[in-house]
């Protein structure tokens, strides 16, 4: 019994502590204004990110939008109310859909990248030999990872509900024949630019500074070998997927819940 | 050199990419138009009855939405809902006496206020209120007494 309460304890300690490194690598890697010849690490990262994600991200959309549509039209034609289906796609894609299953998307294809090539990193030595020829690893790895991160994920959550909207319009209008006026007259009818393109704007910058948040810490906080580094890429995907589904049902509650 | 030239232009492009779905997020899926100036005024009506009118509902005329319900109140001395729009300025010609009526769109749809001009020469001017109303049509009231008075 009191083996188990100091388990219990020695966990939680260690959870705090695990905490508190990463608010500091967070703190110290943002707290640097980067110079002139930085600035192409940052742009290399934002292609890294952002730019090698466009594939996975343009596909998933399309199709996602696409499925929505089929679905939506087999069960509200049934009402003959099939001229909703622009609305019902836009609200679901700018409020849930678009910003979660890109941060997903995005913990999958780009956070893991992040953890396992900081990890690398670590295991070989690459990050102690530039702190000893007095470079700072949070400026000039971490850093970049983290702002890119935070950019690339907001952008990359427009274009798939931009590309998913698109794609449903393609189904609904090209193939199932649902009226092209009704179609985005009902969507802007609906949409809201503040309630639901701006607060969907706010939960991608979230998610994005949370998966890069995760990603980078993984990496740089890992256990040098190799279980070390598969470890952390697999729990950098599965903590990164856990706070984004988390914080979305936090966020929706708060954003759209009845207590205000 | 040209290796970074091109992460140059495809990071460029990237970021015009996501800044266009943004305005296509905008534009075409909210349906913003910029030329549509904000310049409204308000005016109240009393209803007795709302049944399911909510914020942001439309103010129309003649079918045409000039404008939208801003606040919905409840004077809970007289039992009757205070509702406020926010009506576009280029209609500056409700008379004193025009009408608000709450209707539905469709059999099922949403509720909104439908407003009727009048006769009279005056015009209603920002916070005034309008005093023609007819609240909304409660599909079970009727079906209510129409079941009652075929029980008589």
């Amino acid at each position: 019994m009191l083996r188990f309460l100091r388990l219990v304890g020695q966990r939680g300690l260690d959870v705090l502590a695990s905490f508190g490194r990463a608010g500091i690598l967070l703190f110290l890697s943002l707290w640097h204004v980067p110079g002139r010849r930085e600035w192409s690490l940052y742009v290399k990262q934002v292609y890294q990110l952002g730019v090698m994600s466009m594939g996975i991200i343009v596909l998933s959309a399309f199709s996602i939008g696409a499925v929505l549509t089929l679905q939506f039209y087999t069960q509200l034609a049934r009402f003959g109310a099939q001229d909703s289906i622009g609305l019902g796609l836009a609200l679901v894609l700018l409020r849930e859909l678009g910003p979660v299953v890109t941060g997903l998307l995005f913990a999958g294809r780009a956070g893991s990248a992040v953890t396992a090539e900081i990890g690398l990193m670590k295991a070989t030595d690459q990050l102690s030999s530039m702190e000893m020829m007095g470079v700072d690893p949070l400026h000039r790895i971490v850093a970049p990872r983290l702002w890119a991160g935070f950019l690339c994920l907001p952008l990359l959550a427009m274009i798939f509900s931009a590309v998913a909207i698109w794609g449903g319009s393609v189904v609904g209008i090209d193939w199932l024949g649902i009226d092209d006026g009704q179609f985005w007259a009902g969507m802007q009818e609906g949409v809201e630019i503040g309630t639901d393109v701006g607060k969907g704007v706010v939960k991608c910058v979230v998610f994005g500074v949370v998966v890069s948040w995760i990603s980078v810490y993984q990496g740089y906080d890992c256990v040098p070998t190799s279980e070390g580094i598969s470890a952390a890429t697999t729990n950098s995907v599965v903590y990164s997927s856990i706070a984004v589904l988390a914080l979305d049902f936090l966020m929706t509650l708060v954003m759209y819940g009845e207590f205000k | 050199m040209m290796r970074i030239r091109t992460i140059e232009i495809s990071v460029g492009a990237f970021l015009v990419a996501g800044a266009l779905a943004l305005v296509f997020l905008v534009v075409r899926v909210s349906g913003i138009n910029p030329a549509a100036g904000a310049e409204t005024y308000t005016l109240h009506a009393r209803f007795d009855e709302i049944a399911g009118l909510s914020m942001r509902a439309k103010v129309s005329m003649a079918g045409v939405t000039i404008g939208r319900v801003t606040a919905i109140e409840i004077d809970s001395e007289y039992g009757e809902a205070i509702v406020s729009m926010a009506i576009d300025k280029r209609i500056d010609n409700l008379s004193v006496d025009a009408g608000a009526r709450i209707q539905t769109e469709g059999i099922l749809g949403g509720r909104y206020v439908s407003i009727v001009l009048g006769a009279e020469d005056e015009y209603l001017v920002d916070g005034d209120t309008i005093t023609e109303t007819q609240g909304a049509f409660v599909l079970e009231n009727l079906i209510g007494e129409l079941v009652t008075r075929m029980g008589n």
